[in-house]
């Protein structure tokens, strides 16, 4: 059985306790977007700063939400400020990919080509403390919420 | 009589197994109850030796199936009080109840402009049926609000129920465990000429039901909240208002004729029943409420209200003002589902490690946003007792509380 410790690393709890990059940007010229675990009732906001060069030049996160999805999203905007656009969109494919292994794992085959694939190449750092939670099925949603509106808000900010 | 509750766990084959090695601690009755084993067993002696569907065949099997298919109508009809086990309609579930009356009765009588009054304290099952006939056919709806003591404030009660077509309201809250005065409301509805809905998911499990006492047009509750199977649920009905609406839906067994140039419908309750039913659902919806009774739901109210009030006790005792806890603050005039806030732990990770220890509770919404928007939370954690559980049951949960504000070291 997993236990607590696989899925609250000491990592995560101290971005839960005190979470980088929290407040908020004024939108526009910064792009504001919100995501939503509809089953939980989590949220985050995201204001992000994206130079002409395809920088992300800043981030800045407001919401509520669990341990997890609170954790993952200051995480993630350390992850990404500073980064291309296109390095953070590799950095999205590459945690839903690790946040993808123990379900392909569970029906019976290895991590797929896909995912490692999207792994290839790509340093998660402190992101990897998050894998623990996918021992537990029913907090991936919580990870991956910050990630999904990240998605969204690169595709808003570039006008994709 | 205080119950035997070791006796009565005894009849629940799941409490007997354990998590991650550990007593199951099941504090989330209010999502579902556990089933004794004379459910269970009822369950499958019908199918072992009854099964043939109903209301068609006419050898020896389908009789006896339509038999026990029908003496489980008859029999919950009478646990809710129901003078007649025809003003029974078996529906999946409660909120499938709801949605029945809105479609239907909602239907027929409601149109532009037509004010139906809900509660600030209503599960989402009693609230987007509404909505969407409010976005069908610009129904108003109208909500009475909460006071600080987590009751109804039914300060302007008249005022909203002015003009209103009908007032649908539940018994007991699912979050708050409120218990709401079912006449009372019911009466103030009758004065403004307004039809009544009870949502009794809730209160059927934990309290006598009396539908024929409460002067209600229809009350909606679901078979698995009250040690039955899931699948099956109820509407009762007045039957004049029954008889007068138009049918849910189509199909066999709810026609009385069917030509090519249309149909017509079977007597209620069965008009309101299209195709095969939920019949081994209904033969243990029959057994669960002869097992509430044998236990008695006095003695189940009785038993349920020292164990609230000792659980309310020790989580205030032992957390002081790191709980909040929203609902009544007494066992008085709530039921025993106990929703709260614990330090700024978020409900999902209080859960989660809860269930370290094996302590079921449930955590998030619950179901009821617009209430969960006027408390201005995001999320609860609720642990709710049922007849099956004591003291050991709630030290358990305080222990695993007191576990999870260490390990957030909070």
């Amino acid at each position: 059985m997993p236990g607590l410790e696989d899925l609250y690393r000491e990592i995560i709890l101290d971005h839960y306790r005190a979470p980088r990059n929290r407040g908020e940007l004024p939108a526009p010229p910064a792009t504001r977007v919100e995501g939503f675990n509809p089953l939980c009732g989590d949220e985050v906001v995201l204001y992000l700063e994206v130079g002409p060069d395809g920088t992300v030049t800043d981030v800045r996160t407001a919401g509520q939400g669990c341990s997890i999805s609170q954790a993952s999203t200051s995480m993630m905007s350390a992850a990404i400020k500073g980064r291309s656009v296109d390095e953070a969109r590799r950095l999205i494919r590459a945690f839903k990919a690790l946040m993808s292994i123990h379900e392909s794992k569970l029906e019976g085959g290895d991590a797929t080509a896909a995912t490692e694939e999207a792994l290839e190449g790509v340093r998660l750092g402190d992101l990897e403390a998050l894998q623990g939670v996918v021992k537990f099925p029913v907090r991936i949603k919580c990870a991956t919420l910050a990630w999904n509106t990240l998605a969204q808000g690169l595709d808003e900010a570039t006008g994709a | 009589m205080a119950l035997d509750v070791a006796a009565l766990r005894a009849q629940f084959p799941l409490l007997a197994r354990t998590v991650h090695g550990r007593r199951l601690v099941y504090l989330d009755s209010a999502a579902t109850a556990q089933k004794p084993l004379a459910v269970l067993d009822a369950m499958d002696r019908y199918y072992r030796e009854t099964n043939a569907n109903v209301h068609r065949g006419v050898y020896t099997l389908a009789e006896e199936a339509t038999a026990a298919f029908e003496a489980g109508r008859a029999r919950t009809a009478r646990f809710i009080g129901a003078a007649d086990p025809h003003e029974l309609v078996f529906t999946r579930n409660a909120t499938e109840a709801i949605n029945l009356v809105a479609r239907t009765w909602g239907a027929a009588n409601l149109g532009s402009g037509d004010v139906v009054v809900l509660t600030e304290m209503e599960h989402h099952a009693n609230i987007v049926p509404w909505q969407m006939l409010a976005a069908e056919r610009g129904i108003e709806i109208r909500w009475v609000p909460i006071d600080g003591s987590y009751r109804l404030d039914l300060t302007d009660l008249d005022t909203l129920l002015d003009g209103a077509r009908l007032f649908s309201f539940t018994a007991m809250s699912n979050v708050l465990g409120t218990t709401n005065d079912v006449p009372a409301l019911a009466a103030a509805a009758r004065r403004a000429g307004a039809a009544v809905l009870v949502d009794a998911c809730q209160s059927v499990a934990h309290e006598p039901t009396d539908v024929s006492g409460w002067d209600a047009d229809f009350v909606a509750f679901s078979g698995h909240k009250m040690v039955g199977p899931t699948g099956i649920g109820g509407l009762w009905g007045r039957r004049e208002v029954l008889e007068a609406m138009p049918p849910f839906l189509g199909g066999g067994e709810m026609i009385r004729d069917v030509r090519k140039e249309g149909f017509t419908t079977n007597d209620v309750p069965w008009k309101f029943e299209a195709g095969t039913p939920a019949i081994a659902e209904a033969v243990g919806l029959g057994a669960a409420v002869e097992w509430l009774d044998g236990v008695g739901m006095a003695e189940i109210a009785a038993h349920e209200a020292r164990l609230t009030e000792y659980a309310l006790g020790a989580l205030a005792d032992r957390f002081g003002d790191g709980i909040t806890i929203y609902g009544p603050a007494t066992a008085e005039g709530r039921g025993s589902a106990i929703s709260f806030l614990f330090r700024d732990i978020h409900a999902h990770d209080i859960s989660q490690v809860l269930d370290e220890d094996a302590v079921c509770v449930r955590a998030g919404h619950h179901c009821a946003k617009p209430l969960m928007r006027v408390l201005g939370v995001p999320a609860t954690t609720r642990a709710s007792l049922a007849m099956f559980n004591d003291t050991d049951d709630v030290d358990a949960l305080v222990a695993a509380l007191a576990k999870a504000q260490a390990f957030f070291a909070l």
